[in-house]
């Protein structure tokens, strides 16, 4: 175990936990958009930002999701200096997503109700902090959406930005993991239709021959029997029925 | 060509290509470095070999296409050797003049001497021209002299005996030779050579790599460039011996693509150096292995930053990440990585063959040896300078770079490439090294120097610049995208008279939080520009929002105006 502080409270933790987590146990609060559990961290939204000062005295800004906790770690989540940073963080978030309301929730915790900036549309409340993608392909192992092109006109797209790819399995681990709601998923009538910000399809749901309900995309139950090595027959009765 | 197994071997060559050589035989030297190119130093060198041919001179005169001499300005540039005569601007209907009256006679032909702009008069040597006499050319040092593609050039000049020094030394006492010589980082970072390398000698694994990065992007400069174009058998000399102090076998180099000629000039040293068993393995017989390979970068500006190298080395997109983890530890592959720049590798023979103390007594307390500077914009002598640290704005800019054409006044001076910042005429007589210049509120950076005259706007400027990394941001993290693109606009709006004064203060808290929060160093420096401009011209910004008057006359504020 590691013992640390955190906002003036006396902390231990285990050995290679991140800062962000070791807060979270805590019930201190950091804002966070790209952490997500499942992946492995990426730090892009900085809105983790804390300042440290390690044992050593070195004082400096660190993304509290991929810093990892140390012997005699001090630890500030919301001085001033932070408090200047995620302010102009999420007014740039408000002007990139003016829709979201998770967004607009996050900033008014933060004291923020407008933005300064030049507004976007066209974004779909995608702030492309790659969950999505990295979920698709950490978790899911199927790598069918990734994040496109350089900067500004960074997108999250399908292979060839085309509507028909046979990569995605129509799993929906991609909307699961969005902090934004960007992506959605609706069932109904035996189609699932994944909305992403840019693309859109569909995929046809397979029947349990008991109950009758669609309880998976097809290509998603044979990707899962394919990997797992079982019979595809294996799957006809849903999870409910079996 | 035999493998040479042993360091006397090594000797022996080189004794035998020197001995070949009568060093009283004139030797016609021919920049063909890229700017020189430019200028159609591919026709005079081959207007020199025919006519040496037809006037029957081969006993007389050698013709030898040289590595860049960094006086881009006045190229195509001819030295002729040993008397080091300087020809500037040669054209191919000179040629037979040069070989009649030089050669034949002995004579100097005037047009074709350069005139000093102080004084209005001729001279004759190229240690004479002031662009030369004030640099201290180390790096640079064998650039003009040698032919790139010839290894036996680089053996001449006394190539490889720095590793063949360093093989007989023990990996520490290496280290601690580069540590005593003070190197740092020459790619714009200006860390402490000697510790990355003993961290990655340090760090747990079996498997170390080696990179040379040569990723220069920045607008404006090209001393990397030149160096692997004009001399990239130092460049692979410093590596091998990086290599064997760190403990690696496999090195690349990552250079790019647009880089054509030096990526075929660092291609045929790599098969001349493995021909002589300077790489593979069991180099000069001492046991040691070591290989490089090249991996040419498909153009993006972040790739020049370690992690992104690194990401796109291992064919990932080309994106950083926090290096809360050094590269040293995980960095290739998540093994434990050197990366230096092409200036800091070519540093590496200079040093381990002149010894630590002579390095050390070049420069400044905190700053060792010398930099290479891509001297452009509106500057007399375009070109490429080497300089000892310490040396001062004023020096580089007016005693080697010849001030400021068309009778003109001096502005500004940017350095560090795109995000760095711009100096004032009042700082020019800061001494030139890392710490110095940082203070200021810009940076080393890999060596670009941007000279700005009384014409040029510093809105305007800013928001160039602006534009160029709003353009080259990878895009990963939302301060470095987002926040680009609204400063881009923020700038562009005053350019073209539609400025708030609320702006400066938006402008100000941006680039607080680029500097603060993005992910990587083009991000967090990429508010230099303006943050640099508003401390020391913010007169300007002023004049454009609130007269909606461009000073220097560039901005077209009138349309706003009228309205």
């Amino acid at each position: 175990m590691v013992k640390l502080t955190i906002d003036g409270r006396a902390i231990t933790a285990e050995e290679g936990t991140t800062v962000l987590y070791a807060a979270r146990d805590n019930n201190i609060y950091i804002p966070s958009l790209c952490e997500n559990e499942a992946v492995a961290p990426y730090g892009a939204c900085r809105l983790c930002l804390v300042e440290i000062t390690t044992a050593s005295g070195r004082k400096r800004l660190v993304t509290s999701c991929i810093y990892r906790v140390e012997e005699g770690l001090t630890v500030l989540t919301n001085t001033e200096r932070i408090q200047k940073i995620r302010k102009v963080l999420l007014e740039l978030l408000l002007a990139r997503c003016p829709e979201s309301d998770v967004i607009r929730d996050m900033a008014k915790k933060a004291g923020v109700t407008k933005t300064r900036f030049n507004k976007r549309t066209g974004n779909n409340s995608c702030i492309l902090c790659a969950n999505c993608a990295r979920t698709c392909e950490e978790v899911v192992g199927v790598a069918a959406i990734s994040l496109a092109r350089r900067g500004v006109d960074r997108e999250l797209t399908t292979p060839f930005n085309e509507d028909f790819t046979d990569a995605c399995i129509g799993c929906g681990s991609c909307a699961y993991s969005c902090p934004t709601g960007a992506i959605t998923v609706v069932d109904k009538n035996g189609t699932r239709t994944i909305n992403w910000p840019h693309n859109r399809m569909e995929f046809a749901m397979k029947q349990c021959s008991v109950c009758g309900q669609y309880w998976a995309p097809e290509k998603q139950v044979e990707y899962i029997a394919r990997t797992s090595g079982t019979p595809l027959e294996d799957y006809d009765i849903c999870p409910d029925c079996r | 060509m035999a493998k040479l197994m042993s360091f006397s071997e090594l000797e022996a060559l080189r004794k035998s290509i020197v001995d070949k050589r009568d060093p009283d035989k004139a030797v016609i030297t021919v920049c063909n470095g890229t700017g020189c190119h430019a200028h159609g130093c591919k026709a005079v060198t081959e207007a020199f070999q025919d006519e040496i041919k037809k006037q029957n001179l081969s006993a007389k005169v050698d013709v030898r296409a040289s590595g860049c001499h960094g006086f881009c300005e006045r190229g195509p540039l001819v030295v002729i050797k040993p008397r080091d005569i300087f020809y500037q601007r040669v054209r191919v209907k000179d040629v037979p003049e040069i070989l009649s009256e030089t050669i034949g006679k002995g004579a100097t032909i005037n047009r074709l001497l350069y005139t000093d702009r102080k004084t209005s008069e001729k001279v004759t040597f190229e240690y004479d021209v002031p662009f030369y006499k004030h640099q201290k050319r180390l790096v640079f040092g064998n650039n003009g002299s040698i032919d790139p593609s010839s290894i036996e050039d680089y053996l001449a000049v006394g190539g490889y005996s720095a590793l063949a020094k360093a093989l007989r030394m023990t990996p520490e006492q290496i280290i601690a030779e580069v540590r005593k010589s003070g190197l740092r980082g020459r790619g714009g970072g200006g860390f402490p050579t000697a510790n990355k390398w003993e961290s990655t000698r340090n760090a747990e694994g079996d498997t170390r790599y080696i990179i040379c990065n040569a990723d220069e992007g920045d607008p404006g400069a090209y001393m990397d460039r030149s160096l692997v174009e004009g001399n990239p058998h130092s460049v692979i000399e410093g590596m091998i011996i990086g290599a064997f102090a760190i403990g690696g076998h496999d090195g690349y180099i990552y250079i790019r693509n647009e880089y054509p000629l030096a990526v075929r000039h660092v291609r045929t040293a790599i098969e001349q150096a493995g021909a002589y068993g300077l790489l593979g393995k069991n180099i000069l017989g001492s046991g040691f292995d070591f290989n490089i390979r090249i991996n040419r970068g498909g153009g993006a500006f972040v790739c020049g930053e370690s992690t992104a190298l690194m990401a796109s080395l291992e064919g990932r997109v080309g994106e950083p990440r926090a290096k809360y983890v050094h590269t040293s530890e995980q960095g290739l592959w998540n093994k434990p990585t050197n990366l230096n720049n092409v200036e800091t590798w070519a540093n590496v023979p200079l040093i381990i063959n002149n010894g630590a103390d002579w390095f050390s007594k070049i420069g400044t307390a905190g700053s060792k040896g010398t930099k290479i500077f891509s001297l452009v914009g509106n500057i007399s002598n375009t070109g490429l300078v080497e300089v000892p640290m310490g040396i001062t704005l004023r020096e580089i800019i007016f005693d080697i770079g010849g001030g400021i054409p068309k009778g003109r006044n001096f502005k500004a001076v940017q350095t560090g490439g795109p995000s760095g910042g711009v100096i004032p005429e009042s700082l020019l007589d800061l001494p030139v090294d890392f710490d110095e210049l940082s203070k200021v509120g810009s940076m080393m950076g890999s060596g670009g120097m941007i000279v700005m005259d009384d014409k040029s706007c510093m809105v305007d400027f800013a928001k160039f610049y602006i534009t160029f990394l709003e353009g080259e941001s990878c895009g990963k993290c939302l301060p470095c995208r987002e926040g680009l693109q609204q400063m881009r606009e923020i700038l562009t709006a005053i350019t073209e008279g539609r400025g708030k004064m609320s702006d400066l203060k938006l402008l100000e808290e941006l680039s607080d939080t680029l500097r603060d929060a993005a992910l990587c160093a083009l991000g967090s420096s990429a508010p230099n520009p303006v943050m640099s401009s508003l401390k020391y011209f913010r007169d300007e910004y002023v004049a454009h929002i609130k007269d909606r008057k461009c000073p220097a006359g560039v901005c077209k504020l009138e349309a706003a105006k009228v309205k």
